[in-house]
Parts: C-alpha cells; sequence; structure tokens
C-alpha cells in the first residue's frame, strides 16, 4: 500500500543501544496522535554507519537525516517535521546523503562523498526484515538470471573475471576458491557463511547481516548453484543476537517466497540454509577451525592440505567465503564482471569496508573504492582526529594486523600495499590513534588477545605468545631488561614461521610491526623506564604543583599514606611509599597532581 | 515452579528435534547454548544428561565446553556486566572501568558476587564501537562510559535490588 511518508530509523547495535522497539513505539504513538499512522510507514534499518551521530532517523520524502535522535525529542521532532512541516534544524545532520548506485538522488556529499557501497548497497536504506523491501532493489534478480540464463561454469566464470577476492583478510581469489570446489565429483557438497567476527574493533559483517541479510542469502544460493552443493550454513557469532534474528527471519521468509528449498523458481535446483551458532572463540574464524566447530568439536585448526575445497565439512568439499564476500555476489552478475573489475587497483577490484573507530570524528562503517588512500578514509571520510590531537598511527588488520604511521598515509588500499608497508587489510577493523596512545601498551594489548585465544594446539603459538606477553608486561610494567627487544623480534620471527595456523603466525605481528615503527618508544621504555604517552601507569610519576589549595582530599584517599601536607598549604607525595594508584589524581578538583 | 525433573525432559525434548538430522553429533555447541540459556550456565548434571542423550562421552563435551568462551562453568549473577574490551574500547579506557567495578565489587574478571548479584565478565568485542567505551549489563548496551558513571549504575542497581528484597520480605 503505498503511504505517503517514510520514517526510517536506524537499529544497528549501536544506535538501539539496546532498548529494543522503544523509538518506533513514540514514533507510532505520535503519528496516532494525529491521524498519520495510516499514511506513513515506519521500518527500522540496519546500520546506516553514522554510529558517532546516533540514534539516527530518516524522514522521507526529502531525506531529511536526524542525529542523537533519543526517547525525548523523537516525539518532537517527528510532529514539527510532518505536522508542522518545519525541519527541527538543530537535529538535521546536513553534509551527509548517500551515495548510492540505486538511489542517485541522495546526491554526493563529504561523508559519503568518496565512499562507495557495493556490498552495504541496501543497508540504511531498506527494512531488513521485510522482503518486498529487497525485492524491490532488484533483490534476487541475480539468482533468477543465474538459475535461466546460466550454467555454474559460467558462474564461476563471471567471479573469476570479476576479480574479486575474499574479504575476510587473507584476500584469496574467490573464483578461483569456487572453481576447486566445483571440480570435486561427490554428489555432498556445503557452502559455508563465515560470519564468525572476532576481531575486535571490527563489526561489518555484524551490521550486514543486520541492515541486508537477503543479500548474503542469494549470494550463497548462487554459490551453492555454482559449485553444485545443496546445503548452506552460517556459522554466525553468539553475541549477535540481533543479526541472527534477522537473519532467521529473513531465512524464513525466502523460504516461504520460494527462493530457498527444493525447486527454487521453479527449477531443478534445491538448496536450504541453516544457522549455526559459534560460541566466543576467536580461531574459529579460520576455516579448518570453523568446520570443526560446526562439526560439534573443540574449534582447533588442522594443517592444510587437504583444503576444505576438498575435504572440509563432515569430509565433503566445502566453500567457505566471508560474510562481505557474499554480500558481492549479486551485484557482480547484474552489473557485469567487467564493470566489477574496472572498480579499484590492478590487483584488487571492488570495495572494501573498514569499521572506523579509536581517536577518530566519525566512528562508524565505511565502504571505499579499493585504491583510496589511507589519508582521505581518515581525514575525508572519517573527519580526522578530534579535539585538535595529533594522529599517531593507524592500526589495521586487528590481532593480526599490524600499525602504519604518517608516512603510511598515502599508502593506497590494497592488499599487497598494506602487507608491503607492514600491516595486512584482514578483515576490516581500522583503529586509529592519537599522541595519547603508547604502542608498547597496544602491542601489550592485541598479543594478550592472541594469546588467550590460542587453541593450545601447536606449541609455537601456546607457549611462545606466552613468552612474547611476559616480556612485554614486563616492559610496560618498568621492569624491562637490556636484550628485550631483540628478544621479542627473535621470538616473534620463530612464532611466525613455526605456527600451524593463520592465527599463530599472524600473532606476533602487532609487536613487530609496532617495534619496526616505534622503536625509540621501546627503548625508552625499557632504558629510561618513561611512558612518553602516559599510559604505563606503574612508571609514571605523581608529583603536585603549584595550584594545590591544601583540601586534603588527596590524603584522604592515598591508600598508602604517601601524601601529607598541612591543611591549607602545598601538599608533596613521598615517591618511596607512592604505589600510583592514581586515586589522588582522581580525586584532586584542582587539577594540582601531574602524572609524567 | 519449574521444577528439575521439569528442566531434565524439556533438554531431551529439545535435544530429539535434532535426531533426526544428519550429523546428528554435531549440533552439540547448539544444545549447550540451550543449556546456558535456560541455566544461566553450562552444569555438569546436564553435561551427562547431553553425555547419554547424544551418545558422546562427557568428557568431550567437557572439553568443548570448556574450549569455547561463550560457556560459563560456574553459576552467574542476577546481573551480568561485561566490559567490552575489544581494541577501540581498549584505546578509550575500558581498563579503568573494570578496575573500577573490580573495586566496588571486590571481584575479579569471571567472578560472582557473594550476594550473586553481580557477575563480572570480559566480552572481546560488543561491536558497538562508536559508542566506546561500552559495556553490557544483561544484553543492554550502555556507550560512553566513565567509572563514575558506572560506580553510579552499580549503585542504582543495588539500591533496587535492595528495594525488591524489603518489599518481598513484607
Amino acid at each position: 500500500m503505498y503511504k505517503e511518508y517514510s520514517i526510517i530509523i536506524c537499529s544497528g547495535t549501536s544506535c538501539q543501544k539496546g532498548v529494543p522497539g522503544e523509538l518506533t513505539e513514540i514514533a507510532r504513538q505520535v503519528l496516532l496522535k494525529h491521524g498519520l499512522d495510516q499514511k506513513t510507514k515506519i521500518s527500522l534499518s540496519g546500520c546506516l554507519g553514522m554510529c558517532s551521530k546516533g540514534p539516527v532517523m530518516i524522514i522521507n520524502p526529502g531525506y531529511t537525516i536526524y542525529g542523537k535522535v533519543d526517547a525525548g525529542n523523537i516525539g518532537k521532532i517527528i510532529e514539527n517535521h510532518i505536522v508542522h512541516k518545519k525541519e527541527v534544524t538543530e537535529h538535521v545532520i546536513h553534509e551527509d546523503h548517500l551515495f548510492n548506485r540505486f538511489y542517485s538522488i541522495f546526491g554526493d556529499m563529504d561523508f559519503f562523498g568518496k565512499q562507495m557501497r557495493i556490498a552495504l548497497r541496501n543497508c540504511g536504506i531498506i527494512d531488513p526484515d521485510d522482503i518486498d523491501d529487497y525485492l524491490s532493489v532488484r533483490g534476487y534478480e541475480a539468482l533468477a538470471r543465474v538459475l535461466t540464463d546460466y550454467t555454474p561454469a559460467q558462474v564461476i566464470e563471471q567471479v573469476k573475471l570479476s576479480g574479486l577476492r575474499g574479504r575476510g583478510g587473507a584476500g584469496f581469489p574467490t573464483g578461483i576458491k569456487w572453481e576447486l570446489t566445483a571440480r570435486e565429483k561427490e554428489p555432498v557438497k556445503y557452502v559455508i557463511c563465515n560470519a564468525d567476527e572476532g576481531d575486535p574493533g571490527a563489526f561489518m559483517d555484524r551490521s550486514a547481516v543486520e541492515g541486508d541479510p537477503h543479500t548474503i542469502i542469494e549470494g550463497m544460493i548462487i554459490g551453492g548453484y555454482a559449485v553444485g552443493a545443496k546445503n548452506g550454513i552460517v556459522y554466525i557469532r553468539a553475541e549477535y543476537p540481533l543479526a541472527i534474528k534477522r537473519l532467521e527471519r529473513a531465512i524464513a521468509s525466502a523460504r516461504k517466497e520460494g527462493l530457498l528449498g527444493d525447486n527454487i523458481l521453479d527449477t531443478q535446483f534445491c538448496f536450504d540454509i541453516e544457522i549455526r551458532l559459534g560460541a566466543g572463540a576467536f580461531v574459529c574464524g579460520e576455516e579448518t577451525a570453523l568446520i570443526q566447530s560446526i562439526e560439534g568439536f573443540r574449534g582447533m585448526p588442522r594443517p592444510r592440505p587437504p583444503y576444505p575445497s576438498v575435504k572440509g565439512l563432515f569430509g565433503k568439499p566445502t566453500l567457505i567465503n566471508n560474510v562481505e564476500t557474499w554480500a558481492n555476489i549479486p551485484v557482480i552478475i547484474l552489473d557485469g564482471a567487467e564493470w566489477f573489475s574496472s572498480i579499484g587497483t590492478e590487483k584488487s577490484k571492488g570495495t572494501k569496508v573498514f569499521a572506523l573507530a579509536g581517536s577518530i570524528k566519525n566512528t562508524g562503517l565505511i565502504e571505499v573504492p579499493m585504491g583510496t588512500t589511507l589519508r582521505e578514509i581518515i581525514f575525508d571520510v572519517g573527519g580526522g582526529i578530534p579535539e585538535g590531537r595529533k594522529f599517531k598511527a593507524v592500526q589495521t588488520g586487528g590481532p593480526s594486523g599490524g600499525c602504519l604511521v604518517e608516512s603510511d598515509l598515502d599508502t593506497r588500499i590494497d592488499y599487497e600495499s598494506l602487507a608491503a608497508a607492514g600491516s595486512m587489510m584482514g578483515s576490516g577493523g581500522m583503529i586509529v590513534l592519537d599522541e595519547g596512545a603508547c604502542m608498547v601498551n597496544i602491542a601489550r594489548y592485541f598479543l594478550e588477545f592472541a594469546q588467550n585465544e590460542s587453541c593450545g594446539k601447536c606449541t609455537p603459538c601456546r607457549e611462545g605468545t606466552k613468552r612474547m606477553l611476559e616480556i612485554l608486561t614486563r616492559i610496560t610494567e618498568g621492569n624491562g631488561m637490556d636484550g628485550d627487544i631483540e628478544k621479542l623480534e627473535r621470538l616473534g620471527r620463530m612464532i611466525q614461521k613455526a605456527s600451524l595456523c593463520g592465527l599463530g603466525q599472524s600473532a606476533p605481528n602487532p609487536v613487530l610491526s609496532t617495534i619496526a615503527k616505534f622503536r625509540s618508544e621501546y627503548e625508552e621504555h625499557v632504558i629510561d623506564r618513561k611512558c612518553r604517552a602516559a599510559v604505563c601507569t606503574r612508571m609514571l610519576t605523581y608529583e603536585i604543583n603549584g595550584k594545590c589549595v591544601g583540601c586534603t582530599a588527596c590524603v584522604k584517599v592515598c591508600p598508602t599514606r604517601a601524601v601529607s601536607g598541612v591543611k591549607m598549604n602545598v601538599h608533596v607525595i613521598d615517591q618511596s611509599k607512592c604505589i600510583k594508584c592514581g586515586a589522588c589524581y582522581e580525586v584532586c578538583k584542582f587539577k594540582a597532581i601531574s602524572k609524567q | 515452579m519449574i521444577t528439575e525433573k521439569d528442566k531434565k525432559s524439556a533438554l531431551l525434548e529439545f535435544i530429539d528435534n535434532y535426531r533426526e538430522k544428519d550429523n546428528f553429533e554435531s549440533y552439540l555447541i547448539a544444545v549447550l547454548h540451550r543449556v546456558q540459556e535456560v541455566n544461566g550456565y553450562v552444569d555438569e548434571a546436564s553435561m551427562d544428561l547431553i553425555a547419554h542423550a547424544m551418545g558422546i562421552p562427557t568428557a568431550r563435551i567437557y572439553g568443548v565446553a570448556t574450549f569455547y568462551h561463550f560457556f560459563n562453568l560456574k553459576p552467574v549473577g542476577k546481573y551480568i556486566i561485561s566490559v567490552c574490551m575489544g581494541t577501540a574500547c581498549f584505546v578509550k579506557g575500558a581498563n579503568a572501568i573494570a578496575d573500577k567495578i573490580k573495586e566496588i565489587l571486590n571481584i575479579e574478571t569471571g567472578e560472582t558476587t557473594k550476594d550473586g548479584l553481580f557477575t563480572l565478565q570480559e566480552a572481546r568485542c560488543l561491536g558497538a564501537c562508536g559508542q566506546a567505551p561500552v559495556l553490557m549489563i544483561n544484553n543492554k548496551i550502555h556507550g560512553r562510559m566513565t567509572p563514575k558513571k558506572t560506580a553510579d549504575m552499580i549503585k542504582k542497581i543495588k539500591r533496587n535490588a535492595l528495594k525488591q528484597k524489603v518489599q518481598g520480605q513484607r
């Protein structure tokens, strides 16, 4: 039914803050009050990527985007906008319109200007719970075309021609993976979508599944047709309840429409998808570990070959692709491999989704063509560093990646150049660090993560990361020893070479890359016992300066009675007693305590 | 009132849903998810029950349950506080928030307070990096946290719990 207005409320995890339906309910009440409920469609969209301005609401026609919407002001905004025809200017987000192939009316602008949305083309635009919405943006058209016009070999040819490479991080050519699986003669084969997004600081897959689950389903059906599989499995993190719910609903409605199940679209082809939940193990993002986990075992990797394309799930040939890879498939079929391969660089085609986080103005999801420079991503799309602080480094690739510095900013994003610069593409987490970050501490953080997540199967990873972590911890605590940095380098290289799976081989990367780029900072920690970012607390010295009014607040909180002084007079800290807990620093209202 | 016996037969019924499927044993993790959903944690009695029902040695089930971080092997409190330790939250001071909670509740990560009210956990990444640092209390995400805000929140929950207890006694 035709509706005069539509209100789209972003329902990504960041915008909803876990109060599902609250904003929608208020909006519904307000519309009811003014008799507009029949004329207006309220829908929830997936993540729009403007998390820093969230919660976000869009009112159509006119595509007015409102930011920082909450239970207190949503009623007033809707009333003013729809009833009184007046924009609530202080909440309107001006610079943001959408670049989108299907929605060119949205124009171009700062945040979206350098972006190009292929994988996320529908996120934030359609209602993920409504299959009709997806169908209206040419959804399942690619599937129909494939089933009627293409042989499986032709589909694979298209994917190969497109130059699409695995978006999970390693960048293996997708078409070749498909071909290898198709080549096997087994009657039973499996197609898996890897949605076990484990990198801390990355949320691309969550948003893609929450915002546009049908694209992934469509991609998987096409994949199943191409390689000759009837069974699809989505392996998704249990930590993403909303994404799971949306996916379940999407699968159910696709089944109802005859897009999943037996004789899809009245052809001979049969395919169905089931969801399997992960249970919080980072290593299960690795394909052989993921297979172990689906089979109901501990998620431990096994040596390859045989590759999953030959012997995968339950011993059958298995095709595993990442969420973002699947989301690209329908576009490649519809717009052609040639068009797709015209985007990007020589060896990396298409676009890449990144999750921007850390010290950056526009935290959120972005999708840019391959070949965009880091500088453009951080300063144009991301809006730069907030509060006038200085850029220090950008971390890509999560616990398997590395840090890139100022001089690397003009590196073009593609698999090869990021690797050459000392980091990696990874699945798309991008954490921006300013001068307030201590690189040794960041390295320790990632190593602690890797150590925690090591499955314990092979010795280099299990024992090696533990020893490295011990050394790093001792450095951050001010007990670094001569030769520690060299030991880290030697151990790191050994772990890289001798570990069984990708997790182990890449675990030392954050440490090695920060040593390579910030060696002087490591040396300061070890030799001078100093942390220039004032992060490693054990190395700090707390001192009381002239601003002290003698209120005695610090004397009261000090657990070791290191602070002394007479009321109304400047106090002093006895450094020999100070345990550097920071309690005095926190309690002081006069900024009279400085830490260095 | 749900008795232990009801719980037991409900779990067996849940397992039977999968019995007809190919590779029946592979649904072990789904079954463990179910146990935790109902119980709050994976208890040993349930593991034994699953072992008999699915024909998998308890030792292997225990191995699986301990491998995955998502499964709790000890009873949890009424309020589960998960502090996000994702990179974005970490660089924005998640440690200080976790330390504050440990200090107030006098527990370490993974432990439950003596009154059974709070359990402290660390989450790998809740995917709400735009609001960093975040924490989650019983599946509700709270963004842009500070140690002070955290302390206030815990105080409020404690006060409400006390109120409920007093009302319950009346």
